[in-house]
């Protein structure tokens, strides 16, 4: 028994000298597998995502021919253009409708599918994302023939009820109506599926409960579903205003900016200027502007999943 | 007959008597009557583009009722089939589409597990940077990549623009940091204990995330490849940036340039196209829905 | 097969110490059992005899043998889990053999022990089967399964019954201790619940608050009692606490419960606590069982009072009566025909042959 204790004794002191350096091989080991796996994605976010936008930065500062440095001089040529503050104008004009009509159509039709049976909503859901699952490079040729100033089938419906012929992509208004209105149509489902989601998720003895204090449908809505669910509303709100303000190809397709540069936002704007019209700084200056509205949008979102990640 | 379907109707409530049920039958008859209305609006364009793609030239010309195939012909369809360009449109699309969902799933799929699994200093904030990417639009960037684009190729002597290949590198700009971020959320959802027992079982850190957390988040994997595979199948802007000969191009650039180009927009050929090249997302869809609509609503409930 | 002694070990969690300074030596074949309200480390110090957790300081030796550094994988040992962690896409007999085919043993071996730990457990039929085809006793089973297909030289078992509903847990429990009573491997065995610790251990690891109070087979713990932690902790109903004073009457040592209630204490008792400062304040310790009605022909030391029920709680084979002395709720349990009825006044006996004296400050049983 003695024996043991001694020898037990003499191990401890082994590894008490061996501790520092294998401790050290052990973290070391997982650390550097964790290194290897995430490499490719360190990599992938610095060279192309990281880079490139600080290097937009610096390519705003130069001239028309890339070598001279300008300072703030494309920012300044910016300001004093009239079509600048019309796409700045109408790039806020169509991502904030666009989103609160996407909202609004999505909560809507979200409360319509939840409040069928059960065994016919996968039919209905799936029927109601269609627009988009279709790449919407695909949907806004659809759109654009039936807008089509010659051939419109809509104005062609239209016109049994006495109306038109309506200039949809000709007009000024109505060209600028058009384009959200493709856009409500391809990003409505979105929120409609979140919503969905969402709804399904608010516990049914809620309603139960609510029902028994006396509440109607519409003080259920406001009491107790809208609260539920107000986490996941700003969540996809904001996203979507996100991709809806960077938003390039329905306009891009429908009305390549026209007419006269009326329905031009920041995307389709920078490509002409930066790309069709080879002023790749100015390009670049123009599509900076979107960074705040962006960086304002991304705080938010990024404070409610934090929280969320807290919660988990 | 009303009673059954009331009863079917509830995830909300249970069935009640008199004015109860009276009120939940006609809820349920406004419901469906503005699904219809809905479903209409959101259909309306995909079956216009085939009732279109079904008529001639002549009959589109003839300005006849434009929701009405009066003598429906396949001959658009054949038409695009047997062309080298559409085919070649949709084999440049095809190509990028599943090679980027290859480079996607070996970046992110390991990624994810050493963010969802591993700590390790600075663990928490890539977490993040991987979000905060992922809310970086294609707008923003494609003027600076395309200069840098330009410029490699001038320092190299590799031709970058006007490749389709180089898609293959910025695609995953756009579907690396969402997968990563969903897979995130698919393995932390994995409990704890799953990969302590492997580890006692004597599996390294790649075992178990080979033969433990790939098949037990298969769902997970796979609406992260349908994410990869759509996003990259529908993108737009970079290749209309980055390819403009007509061989390197992709289908939707393909389709919106070619085929509109000169002052006769040939709309039968034009919607046939379209509905080809909606075709491939549409029928993963069909077929893939649960996962589609999973991966879709993980981006934000998950994490 | 393999002792196993942990030495002054301690976890810190940033400026938390979880576990601080554990010794314990576990025999041979020996079946120990980790004790602790939640929150008191004992999973901690089993997550670091596993290795899944590293030991800030000390050290922990298997089959003598230091394995401070050594991985999991390597330190020959197997655990059991509360939520069974089972690989959910893999069926029973691949869970169980997962551990082997990692480590390439030949098929036939693998084979062979599969079957036999499965015919050992009971669940031969469901060894094509996916986990969550299986009931939670069922789950429980192969997990265990898992454990001894490894033939390891501990066995770790962490809160292994609670997830299953309470007629099963007693029935896994007897499963638990049939099976090492055949492996006789190793067992290092944490628990919350009390029960489980006095039917399974051969020796009960009481801990609380990162210390172990007190290490001893079931019936030390439950008669001789070191705290009052673990008088408190060990038996259910609980046992009673009554703040009380020693005084000399007469020349003989008495109790003083409250101004009306005094006894006598027998010989062997007063002779014990003879030597304690009449001063302090102490608690008598009592359980329920030695709580009972009071009948004609009472034994020494065992003294009558009169007290008003509060509630009582018929369980069948017994009665638990509630009441109050001087605020302090006391539980005892009398015969079901002894006319216990809520509200009612009943005359109760105090077995004081088997109280408990403890020193309200220190906790200390004296």
């Amino acid at each position: 028994m003695a024996d043991v204790v001694v020898e037990q004794g003499q191990a401890v002191r082994a590894a008490r000298a061996r501790k520092p350096a294998s401790l050290r091989n052990v973290l070391g080991r997982k650390s550097t597998v964790a290194f290897f796996l995430t490499l490719p994605l360190i990599l992938l976010i610095a060279l192309l995502v990281l880079y490139p936008a600080v290097y937009s930065v610096h390519l705003a500062t130069l001239n028309k021919s890339m070598q001279k440095f300008v300072g703030f001089g494309n920012f300044l040529f910016l300001f004093k253009r009239d079509t600048f503050w019309m796409v700045v104008k109408q790039s806020c004009i169509f991502a904030v409708t666009a989103v609160f009509f996407k909202a609004l159509i999505g909560f809507i039709v979200a409360h319509f599918v939840h409040n069928i049976p059960a065994k016919g909503q996968r039919k209905w859901r799936g029927m109601l994302l269609v627009p988009w699952v279709i790449p919407p490079a695909m949907s806004t040729l659809a759109w654009l023939w039936l807008f089509d100033p010659s051939y419109s089938a809509f104005n062609y419906t239209l016109s049994f009820f006495g109306i038109g012929p309506i200039n949809w992509l000709g007009d000024n208004v109505w060209a600028r109506f058009s384009v959200i209105l493709v856009n409500v149509w391809y990003g409505a489902p979105f929120f409609m599926i979140m919503y969905l989601a969402a709804l399904k998720s608010v516990p049914d003895q809620l309603y139960e409960a609510a029902a028994i204090d006396g509440a109607n449908w519409w003080q259920k809505i406001w009491y107790v579903t809208l609260p539920m669910m107000r986490n996941i509303i700003a969540i996809t709100a904001l996203f979507s205003l996100i991709v809806t303000f960077a938003n390039f190809d329905i306009v891009r397709i429908l009305t390549s900016g026209g007419p006269l540069d009326q329905t031009h936002i920041f995307a389709t704007w920078a490509f002409k200027v930066g790309i069709e019209g080879s002023d790749i700084p100015l390009g670049a200056s123009v599509s900076l502007f979107m960074v705040p509205i962006l960086a304002i949008a991304a705080i938010f979102i990024l404070r409610d999943v934090s929280k969320r990640g807290n919660e988990a | 007959m009303s009673t059954l379907a009331i009863d079917k109707a509830g995830p909300s409530r249970k069935v009640k008597y008199g004015s109860m049920s009276r009120d939940r039958a006609w809820a349920l008859r406004w419901s469906y009557f503005f699904l219809v209305l809905f479903a209409i609006f959101f259909l309306t364009p995909p079956i216009y583009m085939l009732i279109t793609s079904l008529k001639s030239s002549a009959e589109i010309s003839a300005a006849t009722n434009p929701w009405w195939v009066f003598h429906p012909t396949l001959s658009n369809y054949v038409e695009l089939l047997t062309s080298n360009q559409f085919l070649r449109f949709f084999w440049n699309s095809s190509i990028v589409s599943l090679a980027v969902v290859l480079v996607t799933m070996l970046i992110s799929v390991p990624a994810a597990f050493a963010l969802a699994r591993m700590k390790f200093w600075g663990s928490t904030t890539l977490a993040t940077g991987v979000f905060l990417t992922y809310l970086i639009p294609d707008s923003l960037l494609f003027i600076p990549l395309f200069k840098m684009l330009a410029m490699v190729q001038d320092l190299t002597g590799i031709t970058l623009l006007n490749r389709w290949y180089v898609l293959l590198f910025i695609y995953p700009t756009l579907t690396v940091p969402f997968c990563t971020w969903i897979m995130i959320g698919y393995f932390a959802s994995i409990p704890k204990e799953l990969d302590e027992a492997a580890l006692i079982d004597g599996a390294s850190w790649l075992q178990t995330l080979t033969r433990i957390f790939i098949p037990v988040a298969l769902p997970g994997l796979i609406a992260a490849t349908i994410f990869a595979f759509t996003v990259s199948w529908a993108q737009f802007l970079y290749p209309l940036v980055f390819t403009t000969s007509v061989d390197q191009l992709v289908l939707p650039v393909g389709i919106t340039t070619t085929l509109i180009k000169g002052d006769v927009f040939n709309w039968g050929q034009i919607m046939t196209g379209a509905l080809l090249g909606a075709a491939p997302p549409l029928i993963i869809y069909a077929f893939l829905m649960d996962y589609y609509i999973a991966g879709l609503t993980a981006g934000a409930t998950k994490g | 097969m393999a002792e196993v002694a942990l030495r002054k070990v301690v976890k810190r969690y940033d400026d938390v110490e979880a576990v601080r300074g554990i010794d314990l030596d576990i025999a041979d074949h020996e079946f120990i059992v980790l004790v602790g309200p939640s929150g008191c480390g004992k999973s901690t110090t089993l997550r670091m005899i596993a290795g899944l957790e590293d030991i800030s300081d000390g050290d922990i030796m298997i089959g003598g043998d230091v394995v401070n550094d050594v991985p999991p994988k390597d330190r020959d040992i197997a655990m059991v889990f509360q939520n069974y962690a089972l690989y959910p896409h893999m069926t029973v007999a691949e869970n169980m053999s997962f551990g082997l085919r990692l480590k390439h043993y030949p098929k036939a071996e693998i084979k062979a022990r599969v079957t036999e730990a499965a015919r050992l457990l009971d669940i031969t039929d469901l060894i094509d089967r996916k986990p969550k085809q299986l009931s939670g006793g069922q789950r429980q089973r192969v997990a265990m399964g898992r454990a001894i297909v490894r033939n390891p030289k501990v066995f770790l078992f962490d809160e292994p019954l609670s997830n299953l509903d309470a007629k099963l847990r007693v029935q896994m429990r007897i499963e638990i201790k049939k099976v090492h009573q055949k492996v006789r491997t190793t067992t290092v065995y944490v628990t919350h619940d009390q029960v489980e610790a006095m039917t399974l251990a051969d020796r009960v690891v009481v801990m609380n608050k990162g210390r172990i109070e007190q290490i001893g087979t079931p019936n030390e713990l439950y008669h001789k009692p070191a705290t009052r932690f673990v008088a408190g902790f060990i038996g259910s109903p609980a046992m009673n606490f009554i703040p009380c004073r020693l005084e000399d009457v007469g020349g003989r040592l008495q109790i003083r419960l409250t101004d009306r209630i005094a006894f006598p204490l027998p010989p062997a008792r007063a002779a014990r606590y003879n030597a304690l400062p009449r001063t302090d304040k102490l608690l008598l310790g009592l359980r329920p069982e030695h709580l009972t009605e009071s009948h004609a022909h009472l034994e020494p030391g065992v003294e009558t009072f009169d007290t008003v029920l509060d509630v009582t709680e018929p369980m069948g084979m017994e009665t638990l009566v509630y009441f109050g002395l001087e605020g302090t709720p006391i539980c005892g349990r009398v015969n079901p025909n002894a006319g216990a009825k809520d509200g009612a006044p009943m005359r109760l006996a105090m077995d004081l042959n088997n109280m408990h004296l403890l020193n309200e400050a220190t906790g200390v049983v004296l």
